[in-house]
């Protein structure tokens, strides 16, 4: 066996401030500090990079593919938690139109 | 035999067969795996597939990874030797991109169920092959130069095909990696340029150098799609989306007039345009040296792999010294360098 069977770590990068950290790939690494100057040099040797951070790969429990459809698909039905989900300027220019509503200071 | 091929080089298929993979369920999950790839959605790694396509994909990035880390050897040996300060460092950053290739490579192959470790034993006991390509030497500095043009670019070619396969590890990871290559491309065409534009010895150099690698460059593709026995495979999964003779045309296309309008010549009688078709008129290369080579007998095989297991035995001190600093508990842990720390 090789004597580089280390665990593996998860990269995140942030290109600048204010963007979310993204998934860039996965070092090898005995411990944390190694995985991040091994990322640094893996991930951040050009572009921009103001932040890494590196995640022991076991760390991360995740859906299974074969669950996703069960798992997600109802989500697609729930028009209510998303602002489209709601009718609402049409509702109020009937409900003036009927009334003979107008706003005060368009008059 | 069967035999498969990445990056020019051709392998037995190994004999143990696949776990049995027939009956009703499996040809349903076989279809729908089919259907899948023919919407133009990507593989993940937790996802079903058939072993056939796990055995192609494990070898096929493998094997490219194999030559990433090979590929390091016939450049890096003239770092020490490099004409300027400038082409040190740009050789240097060239030389380091493609060890990070290697290991970009190595974690994709690894989604699919081998380890990192078993690969590098596997190259270092010589039983794992890597692009026939580097197995050609590099007498020159015009050299660097035309494989930076031609290699590179002939790779270049390959990986943008690649970063349309079907496997999404594999993609991302070709990706990032065309990005780099472009650089190698335009450093190389920039000492091509630099040679083929300077003293009469400067051009006869680097015409020396184009006549030693053309060939190498169209043999990077792997032999002709006639006596290739898994291209149809490898198609209709997508883990290729072009046969190698047609990567070979768009490659003699994009790169002999490249190297033509420096007044500058390639070692073909054969070679020209033709006006009909679009395309360059060319020769194929001696398959029977590529067969020579890939079997073990280049100019170079023995050297390469001599390289590789020193520099592996040479590094031993710093692994052994990293897993004792991790195994006393001395981490980045304590340091408040937790990204959520205070949170």
């Amino acid at each position: 066996m090789g004597d580089t069977q280390w665990p593996v770590y998860e990269v995140f990068l942030q290109e600048k401030r204010g963007d979310p950290h993204v998934h860039v790939g996965a070092v090898h690494a005995p411990d944390p500090e190694m995985a991040l100057l091994l990322a640094k040099e893996q991930f951040a040797r050009r572009g921009r990079c103001i932040s890494l951070w590196v995640v022991p790969a076991e760390a991360i429990y995740a859906s299974r593919a074969e669950e996703a459809e069960e798992l997600f698909a109802s989500a697609l039905e729930k028009e209510y938690r998303e602002p489209r989900g709601f009718r609402v300027t049409e509702r109020v220019r009937r409900w003036m139109e009927r009334h003979g509503q107008s706003l005060p200071e368009a008059e | 035999m069967l035999t498969y091929r990445i990056h020019g080089q051709v392998v037995p298929v190994p004999e143990q067969a696949p776990p049995p993979q027939e009956g009703p369920e499996y040809e349903a999950r076989l279809a729908e795996f089919e259907a899948r790839i023919a919407r133009g959605e990507k593989i993940e790694p937790t996802d079903w597939m058939p072993e056939e396509y796990r055995r192609q994909l494990i070898r096929m990035i493998s094997q490219h990874a194999h030559s990433e880390i090979v590929g390091m050897l016939p450049e890096g040996k003239w770092i020490p030797h490099a004409p300027t300060l400038r082409r040190k460092l740009i050789l240097i950053a060239k030389v380091q991109d493609e060890g990070g290739h290697g290991q970009l490579l190595y974690r994709a192959a690894e989604t699919l169920g081998i380890t990192r470790e078993e690969m590098i034993e596997a190259l270092l006991a010589g039983k794992a092959k890597y692009s026939v390509v580097f197995n050609y030497p590099t007498p020159t500095w015009a050299d660097v130069a035309a494989i930076g043009l031609l290699i590179d670019g002939a790779a270049v070619v390959n990986q943008l095909m690649l970063a349309q396969g079907s496997y999404g590890p594999y993609a991302r990871a070709m990706k990032r990696i065309c990005y780099e290559e472009s650089f190698h491309i335009k450093q190389g065409y920039d000492a091509f340029v630099a040679l083929a534009t300077g003293t009469p010895a400067q051009r006869q150099m680097m015409q020396e150098a184009v006549n030693r690698w053309w060939y190498p460059a169209l043999m990077l593709f792997g032999p002709p799609d006639r006596d290739s026995v898994h291209t149809p495979t490898l198609l209709r999964w997508r883990i290729k989306t072009k046969t190698n003779d047609e990567l070979r045309q768009e490659f003699v296309d994009q790169y002999a007039p490249m190297v033509l309008r420096l007044g500058l010549t390639i070692p073909d009688p054969n070679l020209r345009y033709d006006p009909e078709t679009g395309h360059w008129r060319f020769s194929e290369p001696d398959w029977d040296e590529f067969w020579r080579v890939i079997k073990g007998d280049g100019p170079c095989n023995a050297e390469r792999m001599a390289a590789r297991r020193r520099a592996h035995e040479e590094g031993r001190w710093v692994r052994e010294a990293l897993a004792a600093k991790a195994g006393r508990g001395v981490n980045g842990g304590s340091d408040g360098r937790y990204a959520m720390a205070g949170v």
